[in-house]
């Protein structure tokens, strides 16, 4: 066996059963080893779209994706997916080649410094120099990416390590006297959690990312105590939208609801969030109100990173969670729930009737259509806000979409990887037409696999979330941000692919279109011609604080339409 | 406030430049960084002296904890020892000046490790501040070359900084 053949083999053992990728010379060795292993390969047409595609398929299974490259181009291509998996906490292993340990540091032909390159985009890197080490280092990998918080670890294979004559053993313990990540957490500080949380006037619940796995327990805690719930863009579905109990997501286009109860709130109880900009805006002023903030990570570096945490609980958001739930008691808060009612009431996500179609309303048909049951994905700008305020996510691992490095293009790719992880379920992408625009040659990979993917291009002939800020910010200064007078034709563009295209413009045909999307078995792409300078709101501007909420479009307020 | 911080790592290849690239990259302030093997084989140990408040300071320790290779970290605050090493090249015009900077280096116990005609190296030892004053001190009479190898410390006592079994899950 080379050691080719054990890296497939000690992926196997840990249980992979597709990767993503795409080949090249360094990585020919582990390609040849492929094809008579047991292991499915999805060769996308973009390195990029392989990460995350892997991404993807991470975050809607709860398992670890892989992805796999060549060395040089190939690898570097990867480091936009590795970061965004980094960002969004997301276990993934990636696969590169590199040019034989006798030519690395040459400038050798497709040679880069791959391992110092991802060092900051990952979790973990490391180069394997002696394959007998192989199969001790591809679990530890597993482990890193898997435990703690998760993230992307990347594995670099010189081509002379794929090709030497393995004869390690595959019975390996991993043992890494630096990282033993704390898993239950402190149930005095679980406790003071409770103690303080029975204290407060006006407590809310905050999940994030860190909570998707934890849902059931925080169901049981939440209806238990009958605690106000909001869940961040990343925690969408760790939390079902429709449950009385929740306010919606907070921040930059958060609901009214969300954003003033944490204004207001004397107690936060946040589960696996990190108190991203886009949720605090500036956080000098983030919750000015709450004297008790209750942090529970896993990674104790996120604690005392951005605010001030006066109960620290260190540990998996699961087990945290179900320790609450024990505990928890039910809240005398009715007064705090007249003003959040009140709050819901007056101002849910909302949008005003237009002539023209508007991205709003046809996630809201599909919303109806599917009863919230797909596995949605999106790619970034307005129509990523708009999905998340208007498709009501109520299951876990739901909602897969860009949170913390804001990547445009990865609705597609995700939808691949959402839809291989998870068999048979429909997958929906709502893209915009810039976003669509940087990985769409993935449309190749979508019609080899036939996959129950709709991709919904939300096409308004803009860089929709630019020109929100030029208009708003920059005297609508529109720099830079037009693309409808080159945007392809979305639809003939997928028939030119084989893949069924429909182009939507009248408002009237909406309802009949969706259901056609849906009846057809395998992937459609649907473009929705939209209202071309519709802004997403509401809207913390950035630097901003919750009271400097812009709650409805002020163009539209003031000039009309 | 100024911190030593000590940092027992895995000595992997490319460990020195997984701390220095993230103590950059947080946008750390970091004065500076010394390294050496340990007794113990495979074992390095990293000597970081940091500038800032004590969040400054929790953030340092816990995103160096972060790192997989990193084993332990410690913030001496505690009574400790600190030193640093440093080699200072000054330039000499004539007796009386060769004479007078032998008296400097006397009153910091530096010693002499190189004589020419026209300069010294001097070697110190000591901690940052010592050194910082013997180099003003030897400053009016032309510093030629100062090397400095970055602070090292320990602390006092039986309080060690060694392999600990973490609390597994």
């Amino acid at each position: 066996m080379n050691g080719a053949a054990a890296i497939l083999k000690a992926l196997e053992m840990q249980g992979v059963d597709l990767i993503f990728g795409h080949p090249g010379g360094t990585i020919m060795p582990t390609y040849d080893a492929l094809y008579d292993s047991p292991i499915r390969h999805v060769l996308v047409r973009h390195e990029q779209a392989g990460v995350h595609a892997a991404t993807a398929y991470a975050r809607a299974s709860g398992r670890v994706g892989v992805c796999m490259a060549t060395s040089g181009p190939g690898a570097l291509n990867l480091v936009t997916g590795l970061q965004d998996a980094l960002m969004d906490s997301t276990p993934v292993i990636a696969l590169t080649g590199n040019v034989p340990q006798a030519l690395i540091g040459t400038d050798a032909f497709q040679e880069a410094d791959v391992v110092g390159i991802t060092q900051p985009v990952t979790k973990h890197n490391i180069q394997v120099r002696n394959v007998n080490d192989i199969p001790r280092i591809i679990a530890e990998a597993f482990y890193i990416a898997s435990t703690g918080r998760p993230g992307p670890v990347l594995i670099d294979f010189p081509k002379d390590v794929q090709q030497a004559e393995f004869t390690g053993t595959f019975d390996v313990e991993v043992d890494l006297p630096g990282y033993k990540p704390t898993f239950k957490g402190h149930p005095r500080q679980i406790e003071r959690a409770l103690e303080a949380l029975q204290k407060a006037e006006k407590p809310i619940l905050m999940v994030g990312g860190g909570a998707q796995n934890a849902a059931q327990e925080i169901m049981v805690f939440a209806e238990k105590s009958g605690i106000p719930v909001i869940p961040t863009l990343m925690g969408l579905g760790a939390f079902p939208g429709t449950h009385p109990q929740c306010l919606g997501m907070p921040g930059m286009h958060g609901s009214v609801a969300a954003n003033r109860a944490i204004h207001h709130a004397d107690t936060i109880l946040a589960i696996g969030l990190r108190f991203d900009d886009r949720v605090t805006g500036k956080v000098s002023r983030f919750a000015p109100n709450a004297h008790t903030i209750i942090h529970v990570d896993i990674d104790p570096a996120e604690i005392g990173k951005l605010v001030k945490t006066a109960i620290p609980v260190v540990g998996d958001a699961k087990w945290v969670a179900a320790e609450l739930a024990k505990g928890a008691k039910k809240l005398n808060i009715s007064k705090w729930w007249g003003q959040l009612e009140d709050w819901k009431t007056k101002h849910p996500f909302a949008w005003k009737p237009k002539p023209h179609l508007q991205s709003q309303e046809v996630i809201q048909a599909f919303w109806e259509a599917t009863r919230g049951k797909a596995i949605v994905t999106s790619g970034v700008g307005q129509h990523q806000m708009f999905a998340a305020q208007f498709y009501k996510f109520d299951a876990p691992r739901s909602w897969i979409n860009s949170g913390g490095l804001g990547t445009m293009g990865v609705g597609l790719p995700f939808a691949i990887g959402a839809a291989l992880a998870r068999p048979g379920e429909l997958v929906i992408d709502f893209d915009g037409d810039g976003s669509f625009q940087m990985t769409l040659q993935e449309l190749a990979t979508l019609k080899k696999l036939d996959l129950n993917v709709k991709i919904v291009i939300l096409n308004n002939g803009f860089l929709g979330m630019v020109r929100q800020w030029q208009d708003l910010f920059h005297a609508r200064r529109y720099s830079e941000v037009y693309l409808a007078d080159s945007n392809p034709d979305f639809a003939k563009l997928a028939e030119a692919y084989g893949i069924k295209g429909i182009t939507l413009t009248d408002k009237a045909r909406l309802h009949e279109t969706v259901k056609e999307v849906l009846a057809h078995p395998g992937p459609v792409l649907l473009e929705a011609r939209v209202y071309h300078e519709e802004g997403v709101f509401p809207m913390i501007p950035s630097g901003g604080a919750a009271e400097d909420m812009i709650i409805e479009n002020p163009r539209e307020t003031v000039a009309g339409d | 406030m100024r911190h030593l911080v000590s940092v027992l790592v895995q000595d992997n290849p490319g460990v020195l430049q997984r701390i220095a690239g993230l103590i950059a990259r947080r946008g750390f302030n970091i004065e500076s960084l010394a390294v050496g093997r340990t007794h113990q084989p495979g074992l390095s140990r990293i000597s970081l002296v940091v500038s800032g408040d004590d969040a400054v300071l929790e953030q340092v320790e816990k995103q160096l904890n972060r790192l997989i290779e990193v084993i332990k970290v410690t913030d001496h605050a505690e009574p400790h020892v600190e030193r640093e090493l440093a080699l200072v090249k000054v330039g000499i015009a004539g007796m009386e000046e060769r004479l007078e900077v032998k008296d400097i280096a006397e009153a910091f116990r530096a010693r002499i490790v190189d004589v020419a005609r026209k300069s010294i190296i001097f070697e110190l030892t000591g901690d940052s501040t010592k050194v910082n004053n013997f180099v003003e001190a030897l400053r009016p009479y032309g510093l030629l070359e100062v090397m400095r190898t970055g602070a090292v410390g320990m602390s006092r006592g039986e309080q060690v900084l060694k392999v600990r079994e973490k609390k597994a899950v």
